[in-house]
């Protein structure tokens, strides 16, 4: 037990729980975006993976790390486009179209890559988003290592948090996107298109999710594989419930996820061998359904969530 | 346009030219080096590693010239029998592939095609007349790895990570640690697996912790763990592929234990050809002595071993292809020790 307080006061259990957390972070804020507008994306995963493919290559080809961001995110609003052509415009089912744009993108991912670069037999590599000294700051004793030695892009994805609470909360934008996911009507009659809300949500929650993707390809690591996603853009799905929708709680969620999953990787080292390792891992995944059901007892989900809107439909 | 008349004799030579036209075409093609048609079928792309040893060993009997060489990659279990039929419809004579998650079914298809060899990976024995099976056995370099860790690591402290402690895992684990006991009593070990074959960033993750407990010396059985050495200044040993040249380890990776599938694919090739093929169990053609696994070179370690633990591991390495020495085969999952 000692032991196990013992990795809390170790800052590279922050450190890690930090980076860990990015991907998780941009994904769910992402899902947000586009749930908090009524739609429901699980195209995220296969967003995420072709997120995290077109950044990389774009680097890869010679572009800079922060166009390379661009690019992804561009790609990923790609796909938010065509998931909003058949559950927004089409008024089509969320659930089936999300995972044909998961099944689509990740493969449309691979089969990118292979035509791109056919005869490499180990995944070729870029150089990735290295970490910044910040004067004075990296230097602190433990916040120094836990907080201030991670990249640029690190540093974006908390960034991104406090900007879209503002935009959500604070602008008539937001207003508008919100509205659309409780009461598409009063949308309507503002003289708003509900669609072309809903689309631009989806398109750029998708931008969000790719970028998510992408820092696994170019700040956690620096090449690309069709597998690299492994199931976190799910996890990000359920992070929004978590989150009961509220953008400040899914960081604290995806913070949640991520220390678990560092607090594992320790938790697994210990001597014993008694705990299977099995067990670790399947730790973050168990608490993370345990702290959701005593978060979701009070989730107030957006109320026109999987509801197609139609115009002139009476409802 | 005329209408030829069918003679009697025309009738004749056309019936006996047709055959003969048929086994000259025949005897032609045999005379062609009998090149034999040969199937990779791969569960992964060929970009990862254990399947890329696969495709290098053919790709190069390939080119030169001794098959010819088709394959499908990205292949799941779930969809590996029928492309295993498909394959064996087609006409090839040989198909190396990989038959962990269906030893069962992979067998009920090579019972069906009693004319075509398979050579699969797959942990079990070989099967019927046509069934042989092969695994990587590299846990001799390992144990040549392990005994240079030893004496590099100045905390007694080394970490490991892994996918999933699945035998062909375990096993190299264990050669590497007992490698470095042999050169250095005090040594401890941290043990992790991510539970993926495939996720650098959490293998990176894992190493990082490592680290933190005091490892300098890391043993990288999965990708992502090179990167974590290099970011943190310490060493890294490569596994499968010499991850010093291919995963960027200049000045990490200080060697690495290779995997090569061309002798266990040359023998079963020639064998195929000569007609002698058989269920086998390839186990050690994939082991020192038979060319199925070596230790990288040092490259710019070469300076920072010292002579002594260079002769050492030369001298042990001798012994092993002579079978003089014998690297204990131990398929428990392996647990941390500090």
């Amino acid at each position: 037990m000692s032991d196990l307080l013992e990795i809390f006061l170790t800052a590279g259990f922050w450190a890690a729980t930090i980076r860990i957390a990015c991907p998780l972070i941009l994904g769910t804020i992402g899902e947000l975006i586009c749930e908090r507008a009524g739609v429901l994306n699980l195209g995220i995963e296969g967003i995420m993976t072709i997120g995290a493919m077109s950044g990389w290559m774009w680097v890869y080809q010679g572009g800079d790390l922060w166009t390379g961001l661009m690019f992804a995110a561009f790609i990923g609003a790609l796909f938010g486009l065509l998931h909003s052509l058949f559950a927004v415009h089409l008024g089509l089912s969320q659930h089936v179209s999300g995972i044909g744009i998961t099944m689509l993108a990740s493969s449309l991912s691979f089969f990118v890559f292979r035509m791109m670069l056919p005869s490499s037999t180990t995944p070729p590599k870029i150089v990735p988003f290295r970490p910044i000294n910040i004067p004075g700051l990296s230097d602190m004793p433990f916040f120094g290592e836990a907080i201030f030695s991670h990249t640029p892009m690190t540093y974006f994805c908390f960034a991104v948090v406090p900007v879209v609470i503002y935009v959500l909360y604070r602008t008539p934008v937001g207003l508008a996107v919100r509205m659309a996911g409780e009461n598409p009507m009063a949308v309507e009659a503002q003289g708003i298109n509900v669609l072309t809300v809903r689309t631009a949500a989806v398109a750029t929650g998708s931008a969000f999710m790719a970028v998510g993707g992408a820092y696994l390809t170019m700040s956690a690591f620096d090449a690309f594989y069709f597998g690299m996603i492994n199931g976190r853009g799910w996890i990000c799905v359920a992070l929004v419930i978590f989150a009961s929708w509220r953008p400040g709680k899914a960081l604290l969620g995806a913070l949640l996820f991520a220390g678990l999953d560092a607090m594992q990787v320790r938790a697994q080292q210990f001597t014993g061998g008694l705990i299977p390792y099995q067990f670790f891992l399947m730790l973050p995944y168990v608490l993370s359904i345990a702290a959701m059901i005593v978060m979701a007892r009070r989730a107030q989900y957006p109320k026109a969530l999987l509801i197609p809107f139609r115009r002139g439909e009476r409802i | 346009m005329t209408l030829r008349k069918i003679t009697k004799r025309r009738f004749l030579a056309y019936a006996l030219a047709v055959p003969i036209a048929a086994q000259v075409a025949i005897t032609s093609h045999a005379a062609q080096a009998a090149k034999i048609k040969v199937a990779g079928i791969y569960t992964q792309p060929i970009q990862q590693k254990w399947d890329a040893r696969l495709h290098q060993a053919l790709d190069k009997a390939a080119n030169a010239g001794d098959i010819e060489y088709v394959f499908s990659e990205k292949v799941a279990n779930t969809d590996y029998v029928r492309v295993l039929r498909e394959y064996a419809e087609s006409g090839v004579n040989l198909i190396v592939g990989e038959a962990f998650g269906i030893s069962k079914e992979a067998r009920q298809v090579a019972d069906d095609y009693p004319n075509i060899s398979f050579l699969m990976g797959d942990p079990f024995e070989p099967h019927g007349s046509n069934f042989a099976v092969f695994d990587n056995y590299i846990h001799e370099p390992c144990y040549l790895m392990g005994m240079i860790a030893g004496t590099m690591t100045k905390s007694n402290k080394i970490g490991m990570v892994g996918g999933y402690p699945i035998g062909e895992v375990n096993r190299l684990f264990h050669a590497f640690m007992a490698g470095a006991r042999s050169t250095n009593p005090d040594v401890e070990f941290k043990v992790n697996f991510i539970g993926s074959w495939y996720d650098p960033p959490k293998a990176k993750e894992a190493a990082f912790a490592q680290i933190e407990t005091g490892v300098d010396v890391l043993y990288a059985e999965r990708a992502g763990v090179v990167d974590a050495a290099r970011e943190k200044g310490i060493v890294a040993f490569g596994n499968v592929n010499d991850m010093n040249k291919e995963e960027n380890g200049t000045d990490v990776v200080v060697t690495s234990a290779l995997w090569h599938m061309e002798s266990a694919i040359g023998n079963a090739i020639a064998e195929v050809k000569a007609g002698t093929f058989k269920a086998a169990n390839y186990k050690e053609w994939t082991m020192m002595a038979k060319g199925g696994a070596s230790l990288a070179p040092y490259y710019e370690f070469d300076s920072q071993i010292s002579a002594d633990v260079k002769a050492k591991v030369a001298k042990l390495q001798s012994e092993i292809m002579s079978g003089s020495f014998t690297v204990e085969i131990n398929d428990e999952e392996p647990k941390s020790t500090f």
